[in-house]
C-alpha cells in the first residue's frame, strides 16, 4: 500500500489545478452553510442570554389603572412566580436643537435598585436615585441620535404638563431592542425615545400615586402562559385591562423573532442550493478525474491489486480533496459568520455577544460534503474496475452519438457540422446538460432574490404611503374627544385638511380564534386615509359591519358574511357582534375598519375621535408643530415624511447587505458551474478540438464548438432561472408573512435584467478564461497520445 | 528494383523544399535534437514513404511540413510560401486549404456521422469534393450515415482518408495510418490512399516504421537519428493489394 500512498500524493500534486477548483466550489457551499447557521445560533444564544440576564418577563398586561393592593391577587394566580407593577406613560419630548415632533414612552423603575423584571443594561451613567424626581435614563439608540450624555437635559410633556428632566444614565433593555412607537411600523430612533423614570416621580406626574397601569409576570417553570393570561385578564377586567399577552406577542420580541425567522429561512434555503450545486460539480469533476485514470486502474489491476484496494485508493483521493474543501469552507464560514454576527449584534444592539458554532452544523456540513464527493467517485470507480484490465488499457471506444430530435424531424439542413456537434453533445448526456442548466438557473434565481427584496419594499412604501396613507401628519389625542377638536386643528394656519378617526383596543374573536388588536373607525369618504383592496382599488366602508385586512381574516379563519365578535377593551368594555362585510389588502400591520359614526354608536358615545389626520402646507410645518405642542390633549405627532425616511433607512441597512451578499453568491455559483463544466468539456474533448485545429479550423471556429454549448446552456438556463427565482421569491414572501407585515411578490423588469447580466457576465468571464486555455492547446501532443 | 535517387531525372514541380532543417526540443535540462539538418524535396503527384525507427525524427519532419510545428533552423518552403516564418494564422490557413492529414488514431469527431465528418472539412474550404464522392473513393458510400462508434477501426481510418482528400489538398500527410490496424485491414486503408494518389494526383507523404509498405512508394526516404540516411527510388510501384506484413 505504501506505493499507492505515494501515488495518491503525487496525483494530488499533479492535479492541483482541478483539486483547487473542486475545493473552491465546496468552500463556497460549506462556508455559506456554516455562516448562516452559526449566525442564527449566535443570535439566538445572545438573545436568550440577554433575556435571562435582564430578567425579561414572560407575560405582560396593560390596564387603565389599578391600586397597588391588587398585587397580592395577581401574585396568587397559579403559575405566577413574580409580579412587577409599573407606571407607563406616553409623552411628547423636546430635544434641544431638534425641530421635529418627538414622542416618548416613560417607564417607571424602582429608585436606587434594579427592577425585579425587565431590568436595564446600563451603558453609561447610573440608575435613578431615590428622591430625585427629575432623573431619567434614556435608551441608547435615542441618545446616540441626539448625542445625549448623562448630565444633559430634556423636556417631556406628560398629561399636558411640561417637566424638565435630567439624564443620569444611558441604558438598553430587552423590552425595547426594537423600539417602535405605538402605531408605527418601523423604528425611528430619532423621533421615538424610551425614558426610564423613578416610580414615585412618574406616578406623581401621571396621577398614578398608589396605583399602576402595567404589570409584568415571570412564570413558574412549566406554567402555561395561556392559563395565566386568562386569569390575569379576569382580574384586570374591571381595572381597564387591555388584554394580557405572552412574551411571544411582545412587540420588540415579535420583530426580532420575525427577523430571526427570516435569517433561519435564508440559512435553510441558500446553503441547500449551494451544497446541491457543489455536490453536482464535485460529482462531475471527480467522475472525469477517475475516467482519465482508466489506464492506471487497469495497470494496478494487472499487477494484482483487488477491486477493493483500487476503490479504496480512489476513495482516499476524493476524501482528501473533499476534506480540503471542507476545512477551507468551515474556516471561511466561521470567519464570515463572525463578521455577519457582529453586524447583526450591532444592528440589534445586543449588549454582549459571543460567537457560537454548534457542532451539529460542522457535522452536517461534513456529512453532506463527503456524501456528495463519494457518490461521484463511487460510480466512476465502479465503472472503471468493472472492466477487465486488458480492455481498460485499450483506448476507450468512440463515444456513442446519435442524430438529435431536431435532425430526426428533418431540420438538419439548417445547421452546420459544428452546430450539430453541439446539439448532439448536449443530447448525448441529457442529465448532465440538464444539471448544468439547473445550476446556472439556480444562480439566476438567487440573484433575483437579492433584488426582489428591494422591489418589494419600494412597492410596499408606494402603496402604504402614496396611495393608502397620504396624510402629512397623524396627531394622536390623549383620550377620546369630541370631533369639534377638528375645528381647532383646521384653524391652525397651514393646515389644509383634517380628518378624524376613532381607534379602540379590542380583542377580535371568531370561534376559537382571537386576535388582540384594535377596531378603527374611519370617515367613509375620507381622502387622506384610504382602504384598498388587492387591486389597489378603494374599498367602500358600508354603514354597517366591519372590513378586515385579508391576512387578519385568514388568521381568524373568517369570511365576509360571517359575524365577528369584538370585545372592546375600553370604557364599559362592550362585547359586539359585527358582520364582516369586506376585505382590504395591506402590507403593514392588520386592522379591522368600520365607519366612525357606527363605531361611536356601538360604543354608546358621542361624536368622538382620538386621532386626526392632517394635510398641511410644508412651509408652515414648524409653526404647526409648535401649535400642536401647545395643545394639552395632543399626545403625539407622527410626520409622514420622516416615517417614509426611517422606513427606507431601516430597510436599506438590512437589505442592501443581503442583496450584495446574494448577488456575489449568485455570481459565484454561475461562474462555478459554467467554468467547471467548460473546463471539463475541454479536458474531455481536447483531442477532438485539436484535431479540428489540425484540419484547419480557426481558433474561433473551435471555440464555437466548445463555448457554443455553454452559451446555449446559459441561454436555456435564463428562463428556467426566472421561473426558479419567481418560485423562490414567492416562497420567501410567503414564509415572511405575519401580522406585522407581508412582503408582496413584486418583481420588476430591472430584477430580471440584473439577474441575467450577473449570469451572462459570469459566463463571459468563464468563456474568456477558457479561450486562453484553448489557445494553448498542444496540437501535436494531443494527436500523439491515445484517448 | 531500387536505385539511389539523384532527383535529376524528375520533371515534376517541387511541392516542398526543405533545406538544412533542424529541430531541437528542450525537455527540462536536456536538449533533444529531433532533426539535425535535413535536405529534402517532395514533387507534385509523387507518393513518398518516410521510413525510420521510432524516435528517428520522421514525425517531427511531417509535423513541420504540415504546419503543426515550427522549425528551429533551416528553411521549409511549400511552393513559394515560407513555412519557417509563417504566423499561427497563416499556418491555420495553410492547413485549412492545402494539407490533408491522416493520423494513426483516426481522430474523427465522435459526434458526427461519416458523411458529416467529411462535411465538417468541406464546409470550410474552397472547391471541395462532395462528401459522398470522397466516401465513394474509399468505398464507404454504404456507411455514410454511421457514427464512428458504429464503425470498425479500418473503416474509421478510411473515413479519415476521405475527410483528408475531400478538400482536394495539394498534399496528403499520413502519420502511421496503418499503425493501429491488422495487416488485412491495413491493406484496405493503403489501397484507399493509393487510389487518392493515382486518381487525384495528390502528393502524398506517408510515415511508417513498417518496411513492407515501402514498395508502394515512388521514393523511399530512410531517416535515422534526425538525418536522412538514404533516398531510394522504386523502379516500379507495387499495388497496395500486393503488400503484406
Amino acid at each position: 500500500m505504501r506505493a499507492l500512498n505515494h501515488k495518491l500524493w503525487r496525483d494530488l500534486l499533479e492535479l492541483r489545478g482541478m483539486v483547487l477548483a473542486i475545493a473552491l466550489v465546496q468552500v463556497g457551499g460549506v462556508a455559506t452553510f456554516v455562516m448562516s447557521l452559526s449566525t442564527y445560533d449566535t443570535l439566538l444564544v445572545a438573545r436568550d442570554g440577554y433575556y435571562r440576564e435582564e430578567r425579561f418577563a414572560d407575560v405582560f398586561a396593560l390596564l387603565k389603572r389599578a391600586p397597588d393592593s391588587l398585587v397580592g391577587r395577581l401574585q396568587a394566580i397559579p403559575g405566577v412566580e413574580r409580579v412587577q407593577t409599573r407606571v407607563v406613560a406616553a409623552a411628547r419630548l423636546t430635544v434641544e436643537g431638534f425641530a421635529d415632533p418627538v414622542i416618548g414612552t416613560l417607564v417607571s423603575v424602582p429608585e436606587g435598585r434594579p427592577p425585579d423584571l425587565n431590568a436595564l443594561h446600563l451603558r453609561r451613567g447610573r440608575l435613578v436615585e431615590a428622591g430625585r424626581d427629575t432623573e431619567v435614563l434614556v435608551n441608547d439608540t435615542f441618545a446616540e441620535q441626539h448625542d445625549l450624555q448623562p448630565g444633559d437635559h430634556l423636556t417631556a410633556t406628560i398629561n399636558g404638563r411640561r417637566k424638565q428632566l435630567t439624564i443620569v444614565g444611558i441604558a438598553m433593555s430587552p423590552e425595547y431592542m426594537y423600539a417602535i412607537a405605538p402605531g408605527a411600523v418601523f423604528p425611528d430612533y430619532a423621533r421615538y425615545g424610551i425614558l426610564w423614570m423613578g416610580r414615585t416621580a412618574l406616578a406623581a406626574a401621571h396621577n398614578m400615586e398608589g396605583a399602576f397601569n402595567e404589570v409584568s409576570f415571570r412564570l413558574a417553570q412549566g406554567a402555561l402562559a395561556e392559563d395565566v393570561i386568562q386569569r390575569v385578564d379576569r382580574v384586570l377586567a374591571r381595572y381597564g385591562g387591555l388584554g394580557a399577552y405572552a412574551r411571544k406577542d411582545q412587540i420588540s420580541h415579535r420583530f426580532l423573532s420575525e427577523e430571526l425567522k427570516g435569517l433561519e429561512t435564508m440559512a435553510a434555503v441558500f446553503p441547500v442550493i449551494f451544497l446541491g450545486v457543489a455536490a453536482f460539480l464535485l460529482n462531475v469533476v471527480i467522475t472525469r478525474l477517475v475516467n482519465t485514470q482508466r489506464n492506471q486502474i487497469a495497470i494496478l489491476k494487472a499487477f494484482g491489486y483487488s477491486n477493493f484496494a483500487v476503490g479504496r485508493h480512489y476513495a482516499a483521493l476524493v476524501l482528501v480533496i473533499v476534506l480540503l474543501g471542507l476545512a477551507g469552507g468551515i474556516g471561511v464560514g466561521i470567519w464570515m459568520g463572525r463578521g455577519l454576527s457582529a453586524l447583526y449584534m450591532e444592528f440589534y444592539r445586543f449588549p454582549y455577544s459571543e460567537y457560537y458554532l454548534h457542532t451539529d452544523v460542522v457535522l452536517l456540513a461534513t456529512l453532506v460534503s463527503i456524501a456528495a464527493g463519494m457518490t461521484g467517485a463511487v460510480l466512476a470507480v465502479y465503472r472503471a474496475v468493472q472492466l477487465p484490465p486488458a480492455e481498460a488499457m485499450r483506448p476507450e471506444t468512440p463515444a456513442m452519438y446519435r442524430a438529435t430530435l431536431i435532425e430526426r424531424l428533418g431540420l438538419q439542413r439548417l445547421f452546420s457540422q459544428p452546430t450539430r456537434m453541439i446539439a448532439r453533445h448536449i443530447e448525448r448526456r441529457p442529465v448532465k446538460s440538464l444539471l448544468s442548466i439547473g445550476g446556472i438557473a439556480a444562480a439566476c434565481g438567487i440573484v433575483m432574490v437579492a433584488n426582489f427584496q428591494q422591489d418589494a419594499v419600494s412597492y410596499m412604501v408606494d402603496v402604504q404611503y402614496a396611495m393608502s396613507q397620504s396624510q402629512d401628519l397623524t396627531v394622536t389625542l390623549t383620550e377620546p374627544t369630541s370631533h369639534h377638536a377638528l375645528y381647532s386643528l383646521v384653524g391652525i394656519e397651514g393646515v389644509q385638511h383634517a380628518e378624524g378617526m376613532r381607534a379602540v383596543p379590542a380583542t377580535l374573536r371568531y370561534r376559537h380564534r382571537s386576535y388582540r388588536g384594535s377596531l378603527q373607525g374611519m370617515e367613509p369618504d375620507g381622502v387622506l386615509r384610504r382602504i384598498l383592496d388587492a387591486d389597489l382599488q378603494r374599498v367602500a366602508l358600508p354603514e354597517q359591519g366591519v372590513v378586515l385586512t385579508d391576512f387578519l381574516a385568514e388568521l381568524l379563519d373568517i369570511k365576509p358574511g360571517e359575524t365577528l365578535t369584538v370585545e372592546v377593551l375600553e370604557g364599559n368594555r362592550p362585547v359586539l357582534a359585527v358582520p364582516v362585510v369586506g376585505l382590504t389588502s395591506e402590507y403593514l400591520g392588520v386592522s379591522a375598519y368600520m365607519q366612525r359614526a357606527t363605531l361611536n354608536r356601538l360604543l354608546r358615545e358621542g361624536d368622538a375621535i382620538n386621532a386626526v389626520y392632517l394635510d398641511i402646507d410644508e412651509r408652515d410645518s414648524a409653526r404647526i408643530y409648535h401649535a400642536l405642542d401647545d395643545m394639552p390633549r395632543v399626545s403625539g405627532t407622527v410626520v409622514r415624511e420622516t416615517a417614509i425616511r426611517s422606513f427606507h433607512q431601516t430597510m436599506e441597512e438590512t437589505i442592501l447587505f443581503f442583496s450584495f451578499v446574494t448577488a456575489i453568491l449568485g455570481a459565484c455559483i454561475a461562474f462555478g458551474v459554467v467554468y467547471n463544466s467548460a473546463r471539463i468539456a475541454l479536458s474531455e474533448r481536447d483531442r477532438e478540438l485539436a484535431s479540428l485545429r489540425v484540419l484547419g479550423f480557426t481558433r474561433g471556429e473551435v471555440a464555437y464548438i466548445l463555448l457554443g454549448e455553454l452559451a446555449l446552456a446559459t441561454l436555456l438556463a435564463l428562463p428556467l432561472g426566472y421561473l426558479f427565482g419567481h418560485e423562490l421569491c414567492s416562497y420567501l414572501s410567503h414564509s415572511f408573512r405575519s401580522d406585522l407585515y407581508r412582503v408582496p411578490l413584486v418583481l420588476e423588469v430591472d430584477t430580471f435584467a440584473f439577474a441575467a447580466s450577473v449570469v451572462l457576465g459570469s459566463a463571459l468571464v468563464s468563456g474568456l478564461l477558457l479561450w486562453r486555455k484553448l489557445n494553448r492547446l498542444d496540437l501535436i501532443a494531443v494527436l500523439k497520445t491515445r484517448e | 528494383m531500387n536505385r539511389p535517387d539523384t532527383s535529376a531525372d524528375t520533371h515534376a514541380a517541387s511541392v516542398f523544399r526543405v533545406h538544412q532543417l533542424t529541430k531541437v526540443y528542450h525537455m527540462g535540462e536536456v536538449d533533444v535534437h529531433a532533426l539535425r539538418g535535413v535536405d529534402l524535396e517532395l514533387f507534385s503527384g509523387e507518393l513518398m514513404v518516410l521510413l525510420g525507427p521510432s524516435g528517428s525524427g520522421k514525425s517531427t519532419l511531417l509535423n513541420i511540413l504540415g504546419g503543426l510545428d515550427t522549425a528551429s533552423g533551416g528553411e521549409v518552403y511549400y511552393r513559394d510560401q515560407d513555412l519557417t516564418h509563417a504566423s499561427e494564422k497563416q499556418l491555420t490557413e495553410y492547413r485549412r486549404h492545402h494539407v490533408g492529414f491522416v493520423f494513426q488514431f483516426y481522430n474523427l469527431m465522435p459526434s458526427l456521422t461519416a458523411r458529416e465528418n467529411v462535411a465538417a472539412v468541406t464546409e470550410i474550404v474552397r472547391n471541395p469534393m462532395t462528401p459522398e464522392d470522397a466516401l465513394a473513393l474509399v468505398n464507404l458510400q454504404h456507411r455514410m450515415d454511421h457514427f464512428p462508434a458504429q464503425l470498425s477501426g479500418g473503416e474509421q481510418q478510411r473515413i479519415a482518408i476521405a475527410r483528408a482528400v475531400a478538400k482536394n489538398p495539394a498534399v496528403l500527410l499520413c502519420d502511421e495510418p496503418t499503425g493501429a490496424l491488422d495487416s488485412e485491414t491495413g491493406v484496405l486503408v493503403l489501397e484507399a490512399l493509393e487510389r487518392a494518389n493515382r486518381e487525384l494526383g495528390t502528393t502524398t507523404a506517408l510515415i511508417t516504421h513498417n518496411a513492407g509498405i515501402a514498395a508502394m512508394a515512388d521514393r523511399v526516404v530512410h531517416i535515422m537519428d534526425g538525418r536522412i540516411s538514404s533516398v531510394l527510388r522504386n523502379a516500379t510501384r507495387k499495388n497496395a493489394a500486393e503488400l503484406s506484413w
